[in-house]
């Protein structure tokens, strides 16, 4: 007595996997083809509208004689060190100070994170006012009998750069700090203990037992802070606008000058690549460990 | 109600094969219990008579159905899980008749049936909690209410007690054998507690890597079990096989064991078929010997054996005593005060109970 | 005995007032910002010229604030940021509740009816979380006007909920792995199927995730520029490049307490929601780093 197999069953065999096929297409077109579609303009010479023809590597040897190009290049290097060194030490400076049994902790939390829920175009807005050398900072302590203080950054070509990253840190710290925190309370009390009963100072046991211990959450916080350095965009437009010149000149707004400003599409498509190929560099081996240990996990 | 039939049953997730041809049959009102340590795949069998896992080959029949390609919902059966599987946002109520709604039964019908369900597990008090605010007993009851609701042919326990504490543990127990004796439904309940099998099942099928070591009443598993394997899982603390030659004589077979720089012990009386004691004459054997078969000695010859006790553990109603025989440790249980550590000490086999095996293949000989 | 006590008392509290100080210093450091932008959107202009920067104001206005919100100019009109705030608006609600449906019954077919190859389909998604969007803005660009959908509002809700699947998935994901398969088999059981669990057992216990879901959807569509610059323009921008149009209009004496009052009101909705509902926020946030 064998029943038959009903067709409605056959379908909800079928159910998860279809349900699932939309999102997969949608993203195979608007991620993978699209990318590939940047790959081909690339290699393309287009400018104004897009050509889809096969130039070699001609546009990727013009980025590279671009001199705007080597500034942004040289600024994302010089942006991306200060601001992962500065706001990983911050943020796990932060994360130690609120991990020691404060007062109004999450009051604090909450002023160190606030900035994050903000645009990068509001961050930039309120940062130019702040470093507006007339008006702002140096007028205050200018005012304030220090007359011979300097704080014109800003407009600065040399030291531009650097007011990015005052704005950026300031912004992304709180991120860091949360990820410190998250890390520093999974760890497991006892072995403060037993390093305490052994006679280690708090310093010494941060600087060799738990510090360490948060590998984890430092490469969360340095790939994932990467990501948002090389893609920085909003930030540059908002309070700098790329200035003076093209002093803060970075490759995602060259990216986005050189094809919707200057039509240069096939210079712009082949700077795309160039940051995505960074990104990649980066991420890719970090979501494959992440991804493999979870699988090893069950 | 139903009988079940498992048919020659195999299971491969990709090129890893976890059942083995595995073939059990029970009669309509069985206890049948799957025992086996982690990994033997007595949880994959659950999960495929309950139609959560495909079945790669082989059949499994309930009430003579086939039920191979059955979605769970058409098997009849109900089940109930480790971690009880209560759904954490509905009331105990609703997890009960989550069930009947989906099978359209009448609200006034689920009220009833929930109540009945609901007294008989003394839990109308209950009724409309959450999960998250029962504690782990009441959990384990709501998922049993769960189950009776449905009235099925065939219930399903996976491990139902394991996350329990010792003592609410041994309670639950007595719940679900009372549970059986009073619904009288056939049962498969999966654990790896030998205690469990041994108090609940009518039937028991101890498994290993996949493959069915022996299906038997829980009195002849642990009297006569098949093999070491069994011998050694089932009991605690467990059978003691000891390495020995065997001699025959005109009573039965007699062990002979190799003492380092002494004169071999011997054990006689032991009971052996006529062909096997031909067979076995002169070869190497595991002699398998349950604690409570040593008494300490009434002094009667060939069935005694001197010992130098290592270790005594006092458990309270007796004493389990720790030595050396053919060089493997050994276990008495013996009536408290009886034996000291360190010192030597005379003990009576009942030879009757002893059970053989052949030392290469591990089977028991009868 | 006593005085080595004593001494380790002292280091104890000075200890602690260090790092009392050093926490109150980086307080008003993350602070400061926000305070000169609300003080300054709050002063006369004439007030901000003569020098006051960092003080409170002499007199409160809100002329700013209503000349942000209904007459500031930003290049094209004069209408104040109120029509691109309502934009953004009609453009965050859909693509919020689109992206975070699809991402629930991703991560719940991901992690519950496993197939073989829907690991690798998950990492397919993953790396769209991480996508610098400049590698697919001008293939997308060209899309969306062969879709008919160039600079228009239903063309952004689009993007942001396709680009917004990939982070949506991996948060119901990484939750419903949490939850026990045991939970789906006895549905299964009782006779419930796909959808049934879905929305019957799956989705209630998903609330809290549901509410990270939207909250991170919300203040990354809300505060994006790239997708609204690129494709939108004038009368279709959303807030924040209207913002920073307004801000970069220079005509006569620049305005800072109108700028400060326009950065306030483009940044408000997402403060509220932070204020409101931080700890959901948190967790969206740690939630793409600390094991996924």
């Amino acid at each position: 007595m064998k029943r038959s197999i009903r067709f409605s069953d056959r379908l909800a065999n079928w159910l998860p996997r279809l349900v699932l096929t939309p999102s997969l297409l949608v993203v195979l077109v608007a991620v993978y083809l699209f990318i590939a579609w940047t790959g081909w303009i690339s290699l393309s010479s287009s400018n104004i509208v897009p050509r889809y023809d096969f130039v070699g590597l001609e546009q990727y040897v013009r980025l590279w004689s671009t001199p705007r190009w080597h500034t942004a290049v040289a600024n994302l290097f010089i942006f991306s060190s200060l601001f992962l060194g500065l706001t990983t030490g911050l943020g796990l400076l932060m994360a130690i100070l609120l991990d020691q049994r404060i007062r109004a902790e999450g009051a604090l939390r909450a002023i160190f994170l606030y900035p994050m829920a903000l645009s990068f175009i509001v961050t930039g807005t309120a940062w130019k006012w702040i470093l507006n050398p007339a008006l702002g900072v140096q007028k205050v302590v200018n005012d304030a009998g220090w007359t011979s203080f300097v704080f014109d950054w800003i407009s600065q070509p040399r030291f531009a750069i650097y007011c990015v990253v005052i704005a950026a840190v300031w912004q992304s710290t709180g991120f860091a700090m949360a990820i410190f925190l998250a890390g520093l309370r999974g760890i497991d009390n006892s072995v403060i203990k037993a390093a305490q009963i052994e006679g280690a100072g708090l310093p010494l046991i941060y600087r060799t037992i738990i510090v360490p211990m948060l590998r984890p959450a430092f490469l969360s916080v340095i790939v994932l802070l990467s990501y948002v350095a090389i893609k920085s965009f909003d930030l540059i437009l908002a309070l700098t606008n790329t200035g003076p010149g093209s002093a803060t000149e970075m490759p995602s707004t060259f990216m986005y000058a050189a094809t919707f400003r200057r039509d240069q599409m096939g210079v712009g498509a082949a700077s795309a690549m160039m940051m995505l190929m960074t990104v990649a560099a980066i991420i890719v081996p970090y979501l494959y460990s992440e991804l493999k240990e979870t699988r090893d996990g069950c | 109600m139903a009988t079940l039939e498992i048919d020659r049953v195999r299971k491969s997730f990709g090129s890893v094969e976890v059942l083995k041809g595995v073939s059990i049959s029970i009669a309509d009102g069985d206890f049948l219990v799957l025992l086996g340590p982690s990994g033997c795949g007595k949880s994959t069998l659950l999960s495929m008579i309950a139609g959560l896992e495909s079945v790669t080959s082989g059949e499994i029949r309930i009430a003579n159905d086939v039920v191979n390609d059955l979605p769970p919902k058409d098997r009849d059966i109900a089940m109930v899980f480790q971690s009880y599987a209560l759904y954490p946002t509905m009331t105990v109520r609703q997890n009960i008749e989550f069930g009947m709604k989906i099978r359209g039964v009448q609200p006034a019908e689920r009220a009833k049936a929930t109540l009945a369900a609901a007294e008989m597990l003394q839990m109308k008090h209950l009724l409309d909690r959450r999960p998250s605010q029962l504690s782990g007993g009441q959990r384990q009851r709501v998922a049993m209410g769960r189950a009776v609701v449905r009235d099925p042919k065939l219930f399903l326990f996976d491990e139902p007690l394991s996350n329990l504490d010792a003592k609410l543990r041994v309670d639950m127990r007595t719940e679900i054998k009372r549970l059986h004796q009073r619904l009288g439904t056939t049962i498969v309940y999966v654990t790896h507690d030998q205690i469990e099998a041994m108090t609940l099942a009518t039937r028991v099928a101890v498994m290993k890597d996949g493959v069915v070591q022996q299906l038997d009443d829980p009195q002849v598993v642990y009297d006569r079990p098949a093999n070491t394997y069994v011998a050694k899982f089932v009991g605690s603390p467990s059978m003691s096989l000891i390495p020995a030659r065997l001699a025959v004589d005109g009573a039965g077979a007699v062990a002979v064991f190799d003492i380092p720089n002494e004169k071999p012990a011997r054990i006689s009386g032991i009971p052996i078929a006529k062909e096997n004691a031909t067979k076995f004459n002169g070869q190497n054997v595991l002699v398998g010997i349950r604690p409570e078969l040593f008494t300490v000695s009434d002094g009667k010859p060939g069935r005694t054996i001197s010992v130098h006790i290592d270790v005594v553990e006092p458990t309270g109603p007796d004493t389990l005593a720790l030595f050396q025989i053919g060089g493997v440790e050994v276990t008495a249980r013996v009536p408290p005060k009886t034996v000291e550590a360190r010192k030597s000490a005379t003990l009576t086999v009942d030879t009757t109970k002893i059970v053989l095996f052949d030392a290469v293949t591990e089977d028991r000989i009868d | 005995m006593a005085a080595n006590v004593r001494s380790r008392h002292r280091q104890h509290a000075t200890g602690r007032a260090l790092i009392y100080g050093g926490l109150l210093c980086l307080a008003a450091f993350y602070l400061m910002p926000l305070w000169v932008i609300i003080t300054t959107s709050v002063k006369h202009l004439d007030e901000i010229y003569a020098g006051s920067f960092i003080g409170l104001p002499k007199e409160i206005t809100f002329d700013a604030w209503r000349s942000a919100w209904s007459e500031a100019c930003n290049g094209t009109a004069c209408k104040g940021l109120k029509p691109y705030f309502i934009n953004s608006l009609i453009m965050v609600v859909p693509a919020v509740i689109l992206s975070t449906g699809i991402g629930a019954i991703n991560g719940y077919v991901i992690t519950k009816w496993r197939f073989p190859g829907s690991n690798f389909i998950f990492g397919i998604l993953l790396f769209g979380c991480f996508l610098p969007f400049q590698a697919v803005i001008l293939p997308m660009a060209q899309t969306l006007g062969f879709l008919g959908l160039a600079g228009t509002l239903a063309g952004l809700v689009l993007v942001h909920t396709v680009y917004g699947i990939a982070f949506t998935t991996l948060f119901f994901r990484n939750y419903f792995v949490g939850v026990p398969d045991e939970l789906v088999k006895a549905a299964q059981i009782d006779g419930a199927g796909f959808m049934r669990i879905f929305v019957s057992i799956m989705l209630p216990t998903a609330l809290p995730i549901i509410v990270v879901s939207c909250i991170w959807q919300f203040t990354q569509i809300w505060n994006d520029y790239l997708f609204g610059v690129s494709f939108t323009a004038g009368e279709n921008a959303p807030i924040t490049v209207a913002l920073n149009n307004v801000v970069n209009v220079s005509m006569g004496r620049k305005e800072y307490n109108v700028d400060m009052a326009a950065a306030m009101i483009a940044g408000l909705p997402t403060l509220i929601v932070y204020i409101v509902a931080g700890r959901y926020f948190v967790r969206g946030l740690t939630a793409g780093a600390v094991k996924g």
